[in-house]
């Protein structure tokens, strides 16, 4: 229980340390090494609450594809840092306020109500393993899977689409 | 055991550094990222709530995997938007992407 806690703890700090580094940091590759830092600490706390294919989805998924995907369009088109222009005003300050509303909000919410949650069993060995998930994704939930093959088939023609070199055309 | 209610903390910590994330930057390619942090904080939430309230079924797994899926997704048809608006505009401040204000 005490070391999960530390742990939990320092996991935590990291990782909401980096998530504010990432807001913090003029250069967007800072922003971007930040972020893989946080999703690399998550990952640990997927870890910890025993979702070890979770983890290593996360390390793989977003550390891996996503945040290279992210570097490679900022360095492509050579976006570290925004020349100067004129802000809106007010939106640094009205941005905090509505954070920190919303935090104050869920904080409120979560503390206010009682969890009334049943107490959990020890994780059993080969518990969350790929293979647990690969039957339970293929035999229940056989239906949202396909549907997100083609959300994805769709993410990647939209892609090409858009970013496909075309004729210029006269305008009409 | 962890209370349940750290996670849910930890979590809305997550969400609400995105949302300002969002609100605040100008670089739209570092707004995209504050709207992965909210993707990632509703994982940490659908993860602990299936560890906490039905550990015995593995369905709450199966939501996050969907949830990995859709953020990909999402990733990959913002930066081919920005992509194609930095051809067009030279610029990927989201003050300076204003076609449909008037």
């Amino acid at each position: 229980m005490i070391p999960d806690m530390i742990l939990f703890i320092l996991l935590a700090i990291v990782a909401v340390t980096s998530a504010l580094g990432m807001l913090l940091s003029r250069s967007a590759v800072y922003s971007a090494l930040n972020l893989v830092l946080n999703f690399g600490t998550v990952a640990v706390l997927y870890l910890l609450l025993g979702a070890p294919f979770i983890a290593l989805a996360q390390i793989t998924v977003y550390a891996g594809a996503i945040m290279v995907l992210f570097l490679f369009v900022i360095m492509l088109l050579g976006v570290e840092q925004l020349r100067k222009g004129s802000a809106l005003p007010w939106q640094q300050t009205l941005a905090i306020i509505s954070g920190l509303l919303l935090l104050a909000l869920t904080a409120y919410v979560i503390f206010i109500r009682p969890m009334t949650l049943p107490q959990v069993s020890p994780t059993q060995l080969g518990f969350g393993t790929p293979g647990a998930i690969g039957e339970i994704l293929f035999n229940k939930y056989l239906l949202p899977f396909e549907v997100t093959s083609v959300l994805l088939l769709v993410a990647m023609i939209g892609a090409i689409v858009l970013t496909g070199k075309r004729e210029p055309k006269t305008k009409t | 055991m962890i209370p349940i209610s750290y996670y849910l903390i930890f979590a809305a910590a997550l969400f609400c550094i995105g949302l300002f994330g969002v609100l605040a930057r100008r670089n739209a390619i570092a707004i995209l990222m504050g709207i992965e942090l909210m993707l990632n904080a509703v994982n940490v939430n659908l993860i602990s709530f299936w560890r906490y309230a039905t550990p015995e079924k593995i369905n709450g797994q199966v939501f996050a995997v969907i949830v990995f899926a859709v953020a990909a997704a999402e990733v990959a048809v913002g930066l081919a938007i920005f992509i194609s608006v930095y051809r067009r505009r030279g610029t990927v401040s989201a003050d300076e992407i204003d076609l449909l204000k008037w």
